[in-house]
């Protein structure tokens, strides 16, 4: 099986190589130019001196930063509304209007309340992920099975143990998915934030965003690339972490 | 009051239950003043055709409904709500997937404040009583039903309820693996001498196990009649009295149903 995974990734390359090698493509980076550039990149760095590492690093810093006070607000609310009629009644109209709107109208917003810079791409995160996770967690807590509830309430449990012993780890599975899709868009909303500006000049958004100004499309597709991969690894991360706290699935 | 064996250890003054349709707003009558008392240490079982209402009787005793007129009385006083000192026993397991078996029976004992250590002893115990000793690491979708109900009983055990409310509990397990746990549940009850008010729909079950078996009407439920059930334990299924009272009481609920 992991012989044929691969088999369409290197399919793919080839064909895109030979297509450049071809002229086909005009202006469009080859698969090799897109490794060189990669190399470029780390050694050289763009602006030169701006290293991909460091823009990686401040990327991370504000995926962190943002997915963090995601879980942490979004979570318990999310649990409150599940086990809640009243808080789910009062809550559930204002969540359903906020969430359609993109993270990033809320950019203009942002910058006046955080200013150009780290908190203002960590809030750009922290909206792309807070509804997902908000939203599964909601979910799971409404689809823990009321037999055990009521059994909980027969061996003396009350309201609180309820909320924490019961609702809780019986909708985890569920946060766990939120948690994965959070991250995941959280990832994707960074880039576009990043994009339209940071003041401290790294980010890999802001990097592709300085690749394309200076005509450089090898360097923007690199830059595509390490967030493609980045992106992958995180989400192998949640799932591995998964793995192991919900071994009892 | 008396709480001596023999005792009333639950009582059912004209207990009335309705419930309001969701679709309709009509008012469904599942109750209708029905009137019981079980005795304590005895093993009753509540008969009665499939939505007659058996379920939420016991639902009633348990403390997870409330009655919509009458009253229930446990140990002389009014239920109000559920309590560790009725254990109830589900059809349907209950049992927390995400806590291994000897977690699961901990569950209760942690709730009264029972220190890790003396609730997980006492856990063990309680496995041992339900012939589980060596699962105890085990997650509730690795056992087979007859398993996992029998942790649940464990379960229940563990917190030292004075009465065990059943609900079908054997429904959903095959008809061999049934047979082996009605033997069990005798056994135990015999030795622990625990009241016992166990739901069937089945009437052979109930013949098997029952001092007294409550038979119910169709809904809304009436109480229709008792029997009293006085053969020696191990009961054997063959013999003629026992074949003998489960036609007497498979008639009584024919007839009952053609009404």
């Amino acid at each position: 099986m992991r012989k044929w995974k691969c088999c369409s990734f290197i399919l793919a390359l080839g064909l895109w190589q030979l297509l450049a090698m071809a002229g086909a493509l005009g202006r469009t980076p080859s698969p090799v130019d897109v490794v060189k550039g990669l190399y470029d990149l780390i050694v050289t760095g763009l602006p030169p001196g701006y290293y991909l590492q460091w823009h990686l690093l401040a990327s991370l810093e504000r995926v962190l930063i943002g997915f963090a006070l995601a879980v942490v607000l979004a979570v318990p609310l999310g649990i409150l509304m599940g086990s809640s009629t009243v808080f789910d009644a009062v809550l559930d109209p204002l969540v359903e209007v906020v969430r359609p709107i993109p993270p990033l109208a809320w950019l203009p917003l942002a910058v006046i309340w955080f200013g150009i810079g780290l908190f203002s791409a960590a809030f750009m995160i922290f909206l792309g992920a807070f509804f997902p996770i908000l939203l599964n967690t909601i979910t799971g807590v409404k689809s823990v099975d009321p037999c055990l509830v009521e059994a909980a309430r027969t061996l003396g449990a009350r309201r609180q143990t309820i909320i924490l012993r019961v609702l809780t780890p019986g909708a985890m599975p569920s946060i766990v998915t939120g948690l994965r899709i959070g991250i995941g868009i959280g990832w994707m909303t960074l880039v576009a934030a990043e994009m339209t500006g940071v003041r401290s000049g790294y980010g890999l958004g802001y990097m592709i965003l300085t690749a394309r100004d200076v005509a450089r499309y090898d360097l923007v597709v690199a830059g595509m690339v390490v967030i493609g991969t980045v992106g992958f690894l995180m989400d192998r991360m949640v799932k591995y972490a998964e793995k192991r706290l919900l071994r009892w699935m | 009051m008396d709480v001596e064996n023999g005792g009333p250890v639950v009582e059912l003054r004209s207990l009335y239950k309705s419930f309001t349709e969701k679709k309709t707003g009509r008012e469904l009558q599942v109750l209708d003043h029905l009137d019981l008392e079980v005795r304590r240490g005895r093993f009753t079982c509540v008969v009665g055709p499939s939505g007659c209402g058996k379920t939420t009787l016991l639902r009633l005793i348990g403390g997870l409904e409330a009655p919509s007129s009458g009253e229930v009385l446990f140990e002389g006083s009014k239920v109000r709500g559920p309590g560790p000192e009725r254990g109830m026993v589900f059809q349907e397991y209950a049992l927390f997937p995400w806590r291994t078996v000897l977690r699961n029976v901990t569950f209760g004992l942690s709730l009264k404040g029972i220190p890790h250590r003396e609730a997980g002893a006492r856990a063990d115990e309680y496995l041992e009583t339900v012939g589980l000793t060596g699962y105890e690491d085990l997650y509730p979708r690795e056992l087979s039903g007859g398993m996992k109900q029998r942790v649940a009983i464990a379960r229940t055990l563990a917190v030292q309820p004075r009465i065990l409310l059943m609900d079908e509990p054997f429904a959903s397990l095959d008809a061999q693996t049934r047979n082996g746990m009605q033997e069990f549940l005798v056994q135990l009850w015999r030795r622990t001498g625990t009241s016992i008010i166990f739901v069937t729909h089945s009437v052979d079950e109930a013949v098997f196990m029952g001092q007294k078996i409550v038979g119910l009407s169709k809904r809304p439920a009436r109480m229709i009649k008792t029997f009293e059930n006085d053969l020696p334990y191990p009961r054997n299924r063959t013999a003629a009295e026992f074949t003998g009272l489960r036609a007497r009481i498979l008639e009584y609920l024919a007839v009952e149903m053609l009404r």
